[in-house]
Order: structure tokens, then sequence, then C-alpha cells
């Protein structure tokens, strides 16, 4: 019943997608992730956000801080195995030694101590550890209620779904608690920042899109992404020659020292390159999406 | 604080003797990281002593930024990081009004950043630049228990009046990256005027009050 309901609300969401496209390569399915967006927007309008602001006004700062930690605790132990998959053993370690301070000294985790004793946290995932060995994003993806995503970051996401100690626990009432709890409060962090997109953006599909891009990326480089040259322009711009050209996303990644791909002999703001590096790969709902594009108008 | 005040008077005092005659290189700009944390600090401080500020007063947040930040932001290169490749094709007067619209919007989307401070810390880097440089990146860190520190790099540029801010990258996002995709598809679609026209309905759409904003969607 409930299925169905989604399924309907769905299909709602397809149809009511608009038709804009502007043919970015890095976003191939546009259409049908403006739909997804659309669907997403609608469920956090109904249900997100007004379930997350209460949440936050029912509860004080510091329960919400332990509920944060709490989860964040857990999270830590497979941070550290991404660490280590990614050969940064001293960042793994310390992952796991957070783990066990916070779990003991600071109370099954509601407190972090580890933090303050200097153990920084990390954010790392299995689509981080993808990134790191050499995957590229492949096409933006958004996904109903786990929103933006990649295929790398879709691939990456289902490992850390499977390995979820959350989603594993055994009392099944407890654990579906545990994921309301925890999807509740990760809301209610972001209400500040929801805000504020609301603030900045003029488009925000494409604002989200973009930030989601530009901060996997950074992700992966552990925040020392190497400068873009082209991240600069100021009055004289270079790429005048090419005017009908698609906008050059800003993302364009450079190729890594110890992961040379063959992109490097093309010139760095050629939109040829850009075709190569943002080839989208084959999702495996496409021919659902092709036939959803079709039924469109 | 009163330290600085005086410093800041002394200076002032200082430039006041010296500015007529002087040679301009003589004069002292203060170093790119210093700026960032003395402004983040002066801010945070105003911030925390300020009643109306805190209960939302938008009028007295605006103002705030308006004297201490946009000083130090040069806001024709940010606009023109932007707009990107269509930078070229807009005349003067377009890039006045656009840099204008694009100034309003960074103020509005700072002015609710500051709305969403909670006495998080900063961990100001250390600069790692040469004397001799004159474009760096000032990397300051804001702690938060239960997740990662969150980044706040400032790309600076050296200019005559000082030190200048021309991107900003909070959690590896750089501000004008993140527009320029935007902005150029408005400008396929309607050029560069539909842009400035875009620009500002949006900045005029924000001068009600937040409450009916948020309920107010597009579609």
């Amino acid at each position: 019943m409930r299925a169905r309901a989604l399924a309907a609300a769905l299909v709602l969401a397809l149809a009511a997608g608009c038709a804009t496209t502007n043919g970015d390569p890095r976003d191939p399915l546009e259409g049908f992730n403006r739909s997804m967006y659309a669907f997403n927007e609608a469920f956090d309008d109904a249900i997100g956000k007004p379930v997350a602001t209460a949440y936050q006004s029912v509860l004080p700062d510091p329960v919400r801080t332990w509920v944060r930690n709490f989860f964040a605790n857990i999270a830590d132990l497979f941070i550290g195995l991404n660490n280590l998959l990614q050969a940064k053993f001293e960042d793994g370690l310390t992952d796991w030694a957070r783990f066990t301070f916070n779990t003991t000294i600071g109370i099954v985790g509601i407190n972090d101590v580890a933090s303050e004793i200097g153990l920084e946290k990390h954010n790392e995932d299995f689509g981080q550890t993808f990134g790191r060995w050499g995957a590229p994003d492949g096409a933006y993806l958004v996904w109903p209620f786990f929103g933006p995503s990649t295929v790398r970051d879709t691939a990456g996401g289902l490992l850390d779904l499977y390995f979820d100690p959350v989603r594993r626990h055994d009392p099944v009432d407890a654990r579906n608690f545990s994921i309301v709890l925890r999807a509740t409060g990760q809301r209610a962090d972001l209400l500040d920042a929801s805000r504020i997109l609301e603030e900045a953006a003029l488009d925000k599909y494409v604002f989200q899109r973009d930030a989601y891009l530009q901060r996997r990326r950074g992700l992966i480089y552990d925040g020392n992404p190497p400068r873009e040259s082209s991240s600069r322009r100021r009055d004289a711009p270079r790429a005048e020659s090419a005017p009908e050209a698609p906008a050059v996303p800003p993302e364009a990644p450079q190729p890594r020292a110890e992961a040379p791909i063959i992109e490097t002999a093309a010139a760095p703001d050629s939109p040829a390159r850009v075709r190569v590096v943002f080839e989208p790969r084959m999702p495996a709902n496409y021919p659902a999406v092709l036939a959803a594009e079709r039924a469109r108008p | 604080m009163s330290d600085r005040l005086a410093a800041i008077v002394a200076a002032i005092a200082m430039a006041a003797l010296f500015a007529p005659g002087a040679a301009l290189g003589a004069e002292e700009i203060t170093p790119p990281d210093i700026l960032v944390k003395n402004v983040t600090l002066e801010v945070v401080e105003i911030i925390g002593r300020d009643k109306d500020i805190q209960t939302g007063d938008r009028r007295k947040v605006v103002a705030l930024i308006e004297t201490k930040v946009v000083p130090h932001f040069n806001f024709t290169a940010m606009t023109a990081g932007a707009v990107g490749t269509n930078w070229g094709k807009a005349n003067a007067e377009q890039k006045a009004r656009l840099t204008d619209e694009f100034r309003t919007l960074m103020v509005r989307t700072y002015a609710s950043s500051i709305a969403a401070y909670r006495n998080q810390k900063f961990d100001f880097r250390p600069l790692r630049a040469r004397p001799t440089d004159t474009d760096v990146t000032v990397h300051v860190r804001v702690l938060q228990s239960g997740a990662e520190p969150v980044k706040i790099d400032y790309d600076m540029e050296k200019t005559a009046r000082g030190w200048k801010v021309w991107d900003v990258r909070v959690a590896d996002i750089s501000l004008t990256a993140n527009y320029r995709t935007e902005f150029a598809n408005i400008v396929r679609e309607s050029g560069i005027d539909g842009l400035i026209r875009t620009l500002e309905a949006k900045n005029r759409s924000g001068e009600r009050p937040a409450t009916t904003a948020a309920a107010e969607k597009k579609k």
C-alpha cells in the first residue's frame, strides 16, 4: 500500500519534472535528475523539514549533540577502514583510536572526547575510496530520498549501506528507530545549510549539483584538490575563441600524479578534454530512464 | 581589543602623517592571514555582544558585513570568476551592474551564514607563502563536535589598497565556480542582460521576511 503510494508519487514527480536540460556533460540524465530532485524537495517540504524542525525545537542542544556524536562514533569504524583502503594508515588508526576513546571514556560515543584531545574526525566513505583509486565521477545522479550522487558514489554508497552497522543492528524495532533518529538528526543539522542554499541559489538544482561535485572532489583529495588553472577569470577571457562551447564545467578534474590518465595531453580548457573526462557511464536503470524521457511531452 | 584599536589608531595616524609625499611602497599592508583573523574575530565578537543581531535583525547584520567585511573583497574579480567566459561579452556598464547585483547576493548569503553561527571555534592555519607572493590562500577551519572541521579558504590577492579576497571556498566548494554553470545557462538563454535581470529579481525577492521566503516555492 505504502509502496504503491510512493510509486505514484514518483511517477507524478517524473511527469512534473521540467524539461530544461542544458546539455552539461557531467549531467546527461538531467531530466531524470530534476524529477527526482523535485520529488525529494516535495518530500522534504512535507516531512523532512517539519520533522527536523520539531526535533530541533523539542530536544535541547546537548541532547542533539549526543545523538550526533553517537552515530558519528559508529561511523568512525568504516571511516577508519576506508582510510586504510586508501593507504592513509595514520588517519585510519586515528579513526579507530577515536572509536576506542569515544566508546569508552566518551560513554558509548555520545561525547566526542577524542576531538578534544586532538584526534580529529575524518570524512571518508567507499565512494571516496573508489575516487582515490582513480575511478571517475561518472554521470551525476539524484536518487529519491538519498539525494545527489554520481555513478561512482552510488556504487560506494551501496557498500556503505551494506556495511552500515546501524542497519545491521539486530532487534528490528531498535534498528528502525535508530535509522529514523539518525536521519532526523542529520536533516536537522542541515537546516541552516538549506536555508543558505535557498538564499544563494538562482537554480537550486544546478547549485546543489555543482556544490556536490565540488565537495566530493575536495573530499577525495582530502581538502587539497589541485588548484584549477581555470579557477580564475579576469577581464581578459582566454576561452573567447570557443563561444558556443558548453559552459566549461568548473570541475574539470586535473589528472592526478599517482594515476595518470589519458586526458593529460589535451589543452586544459578545450571542450574536447571536458568531453573525455565526463564520458557518461550507463547506470543500471538506464532503459527505464530512457523510457521515462520518451514518455514526456 | 583595545590593543587592536590602538594599533588601528596608530596606523591611521601614520597614514595621515606619511601619506602626502611618502613613498607608497613604504606603507605597511596587513598580511593576509592576520587580516582574515582580525576581521573574523572582530565580526564574531560583535555578534557575541549585539543582542539585536542574535535575535535576527537582518538590517544590522547587513550593516555589519558592509562595514567590516565588504571592504576586503574584490567583487569585480569575484563576479568575473562567476560569470566566467561570458565576462568578456559584457560591456563596461553591464559589468558594473553585474558586479553590483552579485555583491548584493553575496552580502545576503553571508548574512544568512552569520545567522547560522553557533559559537563554533576557529582554527586559523599558519600561512604558507613567501613574503613576495601576491596571490595566496588563507586557510581557516571551523571546529565542531561530532563532525570533521569545516574548511574555509580565502583566495586573496595583494593590491595597492591591501589584500583583497577574490574567491571563498567553503568545504572545498568555490563560490565563484559554483555560480559559473548557473550563470552560463542563463546567459545562453537570455544574454548578459537576462542574467542582470535574474539577479535583480533574486535580490529583490529576498527583501521580504525570511519566513515568507521559505513558504514560497518556485516550483
